[in-house]
């Protein structure tokens, strides 16, 4: 029995481990939190089923009796020993593996990077990962106890080439619309806007999100990117966008703005690669053997991908790609590649 | 008034939280339809009205959710109903036209 190293604890490598155990190998998780699950540990509800992200945790975790987790522990080094890897931790364990999956998903768009948002300057600005953790039930001063407007900003550092990240996110767009109506089912007085550059909405039962947040929910979309955000005397927060549908400039005073912060390459990821020689792609996401067939493969023998690492994806698009992952490994080191 | 002899331009930026939805929402109650709107653009392209007199039930939409008066370009609307057929959102436009000439208690 071999072990395999699976670097990132979050929903990729929780699904890689387990489908790994059971195809017989002994995964180790390296996480550099003090728990499982990443990002969507901290989500509240995932679409498009509305499913509780900490049910889907605990599903995840409960696979992993008899797997091996390192917490709080990064990875010092690693190099090719043999036909596997020599992958030595920061808390002076060193694994011999024989296949290595990195895991290590992406980081948030830093939003108070973007100033003309005022992120951490005015009081009620706060960003989709914030309100999502305030949905699960965490108390934020930032929030108005009855806001009477609410607005939303899509691509806050997504698809800006000046803050150099020229990607969608892809799962933005409907995070803002579930979110949008998520507030409109808190607080059924309030206005709701939603300011984007494009709606992309991709997947299955997104378009239907859309209808529903027009239709039952009666939430305002407008076509403008948000230029500028000011804080008015009495602390609201006042937009500045272009209508571009008609062509005119607009203002709004909204008693919140949320921030639909993007995903970006995570630095961890990128010194990992440069351990392992493994390429880093032009978007400093992991660079996959191809981007259609063999996502889950990177250019070194025995170093496989899941998940964010290689670009944005959605929560169903990361499971599968562990279980995709959980198989190459399984094949590399039966000698079926 | 004084004439001072210059004039101040008017700001064309429209506020959104202090326009009148009065006349958006009569509309919605009569053609709930309005609201899945999402300004493709297939109503306008279509309309045998459109290319002489400016008429787009697009922009009749956009112009009712800012609180703008349609009363005008509503004129313009021949009610052939193609625009009707196009909608990929299976909006019933005639039927939103007719009921804003309902609400503004012109044409029957």
């Amino acid at each position: 029995m071999e072990k395999i190293a699976i670097i990132g604890g979050g929903i990729a490598g929780m699904e890689a481990a387990r489908r790994l155990l059971q195809l017989g190998h002994e995964p180790v998780i390296v996480e550099k939190s003090d728990h499982l699950g990443g990002h969507v540990a901290g989500w509240y509800k995932l679409f498009p089923d509305m499913m509780s992200a900490r049910e889907l945790v605990e599903q995840l975790a409960a696979g992993l009796d008899g797997v091996t987790v390192y917490y709080r522990t990064r990875v010092a080094n690693m190099n090719r020993l043999g036909s596997g890897y020599s992958v030595m931790l920061s808390n002076g364990v060193n694994l011999q593996c024989g296949a290595v999956l990195i895991s290590t998903g992406f980081r948030l768009f830093d939003a108070s990077r973007k100033e003309e948002y005022g992120y951490g300057v005015y009081d009620h600005v706060v960003t989709n990962s914030d309100l999502e953790a305030w949905l699960g039930g965490a108390p934020d001063y930032r929030i108005p106890d009855n806001p009477a407007s609410v607005a939303f900003v899509h691509c806050v550092g997504s698809r800006d080439l000046k803050a150099g990240n020229p990607q969608c996110s892809k799962v933005c767009c409907m995070t803002a619309i579930k979110q949008a109506i998520e507030m409109k089912e808190k607080f059924p007085q309030a206005d709701i806007w939603c300011f984007y550059m494009d709606l992309r909405l991709f997947g299955k039962k997104y378009e239907d999100f859309y209808i529903a947040a027009q239709r039952d929910h009666g939430i305002h979309f407008v076509r403008g990117r948000v230029s500028e955000v000011s804080e008015d005397i009495d602390g609201r927060v006042v937009l500045k966008a272009e209508d571009t549908l008609a062509g005119t400039p607009v203002k709004l005073s909204a008693d919140l703005l949320v921030l639909m912060s993007g995903m970006l390459c995570n630095e961890d990821t990128q010194s990992l690669a440069r351990m392992v020689r493994a390429d880093v792609d032009s978007d400093g996401f992991m660079r996959s053997r191809d981007n259609i067939y063999r996502i889950n493969e990177s250019n070194r023998p025995g170093i496989f991908f899941a998940g964010a690492c290689t670009g944005t994806k959605t929560v169903p698009e990361t499971v599968g790609e562990a279980r995709a992952a959980a198989l190459d490994i399984h094949n590399y080191l039966s000698g079926n590649d | 008034m004084i004439d001072f002899g210059f004039g101040l331009s008017r700001s064309s930026s429209v506020k959104l939280d202090e326009v009148d939805l009065g006349l958006y929402h009569k509309l919605e109650a009569l053609e709930p339809g309005v609201r899945v709107c999402m300004s493709c653009g297939s109503c306008t392209s279509t309309c045998t009205a459109g290319p002489w007199s400016g008429m787009s039930v697009r922009k009749l939409i956009l112009n009712l959710q800012r609180g703008k008066d349609v009363e005008k370009m509503l004129s313009c609307c021949m009610l052939c109903g193609k625009c009707t057929m196009v909608c990929p959102r299976g909006i019933n436009t005639r039927h939103l036209i007719l009921s804003l000439c309902r609400i503004y208690g012109k044409k029957q």
